[in-house]
């Protein structure tokens, strides 16, 4: 899931440690969320529960859901969050459905 | 309850002009806007990163700080990261901050909730890697996050905007895939008058032109059948120019064909809507100073339809003098004559509009996508299942819906509804008009039932 | 005569009833609303539901029996039919209660109806800790269950497209976009729409849901039907948290969690309301607290198509034989039987299911 980053960096603040998927990342202190596990070489962040195809965010304004992250057993939009430390981070599960389909 | 004269929702430009003028005016006033910090759109986050690259992002993004300040220091009360989910009679507003529900009363309404960018449905769209440019944007101006290797694909002045800002942060474009044709640009010159009477624009899109050109950035224009093509992420924008089939590389591709209205809180108060055929885009119904017939509810900026940053910002100034004459804080009298220079203002504002719209007119093949397209990200519905659906007797989105999941899922048809509307509309051979848009129930986002549950304080309201 | 049937609104009653009339190799046309009509086959919970039906009338409760014995045939002939699926689960269903007082006065009137049904009515009380083995995620509120085996729910969205679409396939003409405003018999029927569409046809089954109240007395039905709005709820798709529907939460086919339905007598308003989300999350919490954390995507308001005593009406116009209004409230449950009985009851056969006691003669004159 992390590769080399497609995204550069300009700014340089102090970085605090989180998780992703159980993975340690350092990440900005107190920027987007989704910006930063961007800039970290995230490249999905889930998959989606129809098709299981990988998604990354899109809008970065809160309007397309496609940034979404578990956090706390509630799914929210990275992109509407900021860089706290501690974070413990996962792509959501969401894979409920009838047990036999009829 | 707390309640207040009026509620502004939405600190955008429009949101925070409005605000601060209606305290000016003597009027109590709250400020909800889901973002943790003021701006809105253009002006995102502007208060911090206008001290880090003020100068990358130029002084147009520099002024909102003014506009942010000025909101701050007022009697405003401004409630940050608050998500508005309902509004209902009386009127009452039910948001989410902190993860946690709260109401607020008002006797009036200003929906200062901007735009958002219209969807461009095409092959590939799903892929991450493939981004809004407004998101290329955001990146940038909110947390200084650049693209290295991007192709900025569609039309209009903000895909400059956004390609002239990489050049100055020093990671141009890979390429320009544009959409507009010669003859747009020929169909636009009859509007030319009303472009050189709004000539900031012509020339600041000039510069922003010539900056691009500068550092090389190759430019495609009427290109058409535009994909992405990926396994797990974009690698690579495939379309056709000039009879050619092109291929470029890359990591990154931001989308971007114009804004359109948010008009997911204005459709929730059942405020009708009306097509425009030059913004090809629904606006809600309004009066001359941004009432809807739902009386008390103002909307004010780009949500009202698109004039950008500084119309949104006139205008939510015009909604307060209604405002403030309602509430008995100005007389008929004063309320037109301070109203007549703002008018002036965002006529001249306006002026180069027509223009635009007409030179960089939405991406035709991204309006009516082939049937493989996915067109509902949320549900992964595609355009031929919504053809599908018209040919099931689907005479509008709501049929459509129910038989195709198309705007079922958590973006509550953001990133659909204008696409399934077109769609319907092109297989029925009816208007845009006649085949109407989503009816938007709350929550207009989603929030939490154990947040809902703390919000009830009686006993369910009665079950079998 | 165009068409041996008109079918008046094209719902689940109607498409349902249309299907088993194109079966019958009868001609049908089906007339329908808008985009923006009421319409409670897209606004609701989708339960194919045994218990608790008919407790004052068993002849319902048999009903609603003889329906959810054939559905899965019915939902299996669709899905070949136009290769769409219609989800359905009928493994037993549950009534939640938080109280033993309740559950106990709800076992007593289940065992008098039982009596009535000749000992057909198979459930089983099931007490907090046999439910949690069933259901992992019952909170402790909740005292126990009726379990009854009758019970299940299907995707009514998914029965009504492949409705609409095999209506078509077997020949069926739908014209959608259409308000009839008129009904006139002289040698046959006469309907005329209010964009001037007109239909002949040499019998009419009213099924148009809450529109029947209107058209209804032009027929000379009573058509005493009245709405009431069900909120209803919808999560984010999430993994398996709920095995078996109840009228409190079940977990749909795609994944999320739907929560109903409030009842509210506010006439034809079908919006939704905080009060109203607010309690049903409440409640559902209450049955299944990990739900606490499940975001509401959607919700909305329907209309419920009611009679006064909330049973079907099954009626030939006396004024107008060759005119039948079918209007019920358990639209999905009754799909099964409408589709495949009510046609002999339409078409006057000897082996026709006897419907005397949903006649509207039930209801005193208004
Ligand atoms: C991604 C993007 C980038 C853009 N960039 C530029 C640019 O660089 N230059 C330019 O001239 N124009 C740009 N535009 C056009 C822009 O719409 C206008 O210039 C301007 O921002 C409009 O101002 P506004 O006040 O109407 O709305 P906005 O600035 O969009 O502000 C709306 C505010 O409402 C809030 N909001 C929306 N819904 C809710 C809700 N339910 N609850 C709480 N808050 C809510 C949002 O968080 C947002 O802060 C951009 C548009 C987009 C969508
Ligand atoms: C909240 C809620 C939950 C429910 N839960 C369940 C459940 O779990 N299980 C269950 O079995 N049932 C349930 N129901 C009931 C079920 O949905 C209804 O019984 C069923 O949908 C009724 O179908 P209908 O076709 O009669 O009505 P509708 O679906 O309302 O259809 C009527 C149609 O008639 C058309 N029409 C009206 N007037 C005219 C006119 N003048 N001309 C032409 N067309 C017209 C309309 O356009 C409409 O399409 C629920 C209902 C609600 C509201
Ligand atoms: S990226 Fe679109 S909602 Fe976060």
């Amino acid at each position: 899931m992390k590769t080399a980053s497609p995204f550069l960096e300009l700014d340089s603040v102090e970085r605090v440690e989180l998780s992703f998927n159980g993975e340690l990342l350092h990440l900005p202190d107190g920027s987007n969320l989704a910006a930063a596990l961007l800039a970290s070489g995230v490249d999905a962040f889930r998959k989606t529960p129809v098709s299981g195809a990988p998604r990354a965010p899109f809008c970065m304004m809160g309007a397309c859901f496609d940034c979404l992250v578990e956090i706390d057993g509630v799914v929210q939009q990275a992109c509407m969050l900021e860089v706290r430390a501690g974070l413990e981070i996962m792509s959501p599960d969401t894979t409920g459905a009838f047990d036999e389909p009829a | 309850m707390n309640r207040r004269d009026l509620l502004v929702i939405g600190a955008g430009p429009a949101g925070m002009a409005a605000a601060a003028k209606a305290v000016k005016l003597g009027l109590t006033v709250t400020v909800l806007d889901e973002q943790p910090r003021a701006g809105g759109q253009i002006y995102r986050d502007v208060e911090r990163a206008a001290k880090a690259r003020g100068a990358m992002l130029g002084k147009d993004y520099v002024y909102g700080a003014s506009l942010a300040a000025e909101m701050r220091e007022s009697e405003i009360e401004y409630l940050s990261g608050s998500i508005v989910w309902a509004i209902e009679d009386g009127f009452r507003v039910s948001y989410t901050r902190d993860g946690s529900g709260a109401q607020i009363e008002a006797d009036r309404i200003l929906l200062a909730t901007g735009a958002l960018e219209r969807p461009m449905p095409l092959p590939g769209w799903t892929l991450p890697g493939v981004m809004t440019a407004g998101a290329g944007q955001i990146l940038l101006k909110q947390s200084g996050v650049l693209a290295r290797r991007a192709v900025l694909v569609g039309t209009g002045p903000l895909l400059y905007l956004i390609a002239a800002q990489m050049v100055r942060a020093g990671t141009p474009p890979l390429a320009l895939v544009e959409t507009q044709t010669r003859s747009d640009f020929i169909r636009a010159t009859r509007h030319l008058g009303g472009a050189l009477r709004g000539w900031r624009y012509l020339a600041k899109g000039l510069t922003m032109l010539a900056a691009i050109q500068r550092a090389g950035v190759p430019r495609f224009t009427g290109a058409t059948d535009i994909s992405v093509e990926g396994q797990d992420r974009a690698e690579a924008v495939v379309f056709t120019c000039a009879g050619r089939e092109h291929r470029i590389e890359c990591d990154t591709v931001f989308l971007h064909h114009g804004v359109v209205p948010n008009v997911q809180a204005a459709r929730s108060l059942d405020i009708p809507h009306e097509w425009r055929a030059d913004q090809a885009c629904f606006v809600p119904q309004l009066d001359g100073w941004g009432e809807s017939p739902v009386a008390g509810v103002f909307i004010a900026g780009d949500g009202a339809g698109i004039g950008g940053a500084k119309v949104a910002e006139i205008a939510g100034r015009l909604a307060v003098l209604k405002i403030a004459e309602a509430a008995g804080r100005l007389s008929v009298k004063e309320r037109d004559q301070r109203a007549a220079p703002l008018r002036r203002m965002i006529r001249r504002e306006l002026a180069a509009r027509p223009f635009l719209d007409l030179a960089y007119p939405p991406f035709a093949g991204a309006l009516a996508p082939v049937d493989e397209t996915i067109i509902c990200r949320c549900e992964e519905v595609t355009a031929g299942d919504i053809r599908s659906a018209a040919k099931l007797g689907c005479l509008g989105p709501n049929q459509a819906k129910s038989f195709s999941r198309a705007g079922m899922g958590p973006c509550q048809g953001r990133y659909c509804g204008l696409t399934v509307t077109t769609l319907l509309a092109g297989a029925n051979g009816q208007t845009a008009d006649q085949t109407g848009y989503y009816r938007i129930r709350p929550p207009l986002k989603p929030v939490t039932l154990g947040e809902l549950a703390a919000m009830s304080v009686t006993e369910p309201v009665g079950k079998e | 005569m165009e068409t041996d049937y008109a079918i008046i609104g094209g719902g689940v009653v109607g498409l349902s009833v249309a299907w088993g009339l194109l079966k019958r190799g009868l001609r049908v046309t089906v007339l329908d609303g808008d985009d923006g009509s009421f319409r409670a086959s897209r606004g609701n919970f989708g339960l194919v539901w045994v218990q608790s039906k008919g407790m004052k009338q068993p002849r319902y409760a048999r009903w609603s029996q003889q329906s959810a014995a054939l559905w899965a045939e019915f939902a299996a002939e669709l899905g070949h039919n136009t290769g769409l699926s219609v989800p359905l689960e009928q493994r037993g269903g549950y009534d939640l209660h938080f109280s033993e007082e309740t559950l106990q006065d709800t076992v007593s009137k289940y065992e008098v109806l039982k009596e009535a049904l000749g000992g057909d009515y198979p459930y089983e009380v099931l007490g907090h800790n046999a439910l949690r083995k069933e259901e992992p995620h019952i909170g402790p509120k909740v005292v126990g269950a009726i379990l009854h085996h009758q019970d299940g729910h299907a995707n009514p969205l998914k029965l009504l497209q492949a409705l609409a679409d095999d209506v078509r396939r077997l020949g069926g003409h739908v014209l959608t976009g259409k308000t009839v405003t008129e009904v006139t018999k002289t040698d046959g029927f006469q309907i005329s729409c209010s964009d001037s569409t007109t239909v002949s046809a040499a019998k009419v089954v009213l099924s148009a849901g809450l529109g029947a109240a209107q058209l209804g007395p032009k027929l000379g039905f009573k058509a005493p039907v009245r709405p009431q709005r069900g909120q209803v709820l919808i999560t984010e798709k999430l993994p398996k948290l709920i095995n078996r529907p109840s009228l409190i939460a079940r977990q749909v086919d795609e994944g999320g969690i739907q929560i109903g339905a409030t009842n509210e007598e506010v006439g034809r308003d079908d919006r939704v309301t905080q009060p109203g989300l607010s309690g049903l999350a409440a409640e559902a919490i209450a049955a299944y607290p990990a739900l606490a954390k499940a975001q509401l995507v959607r919700s909305w308001g329907a209309l419920r198509v009611l009679s006064p005593d909330g049973l079907p009406i099954y009626q030939e116009s006396a004024e107008m034989p060759g005119a039948y209004l079918v209007t019920c409230h358990s639209g999905i449950t009754l799909a099964a039987a409408h589709a495949r009985l009510l046609p002999d009851w339409l078409e006057g056969h000897q082996n026709a299911p006897d419907l005397e006691v949903f006649s509207e003669d039930r209801f005193a004159l208004s």
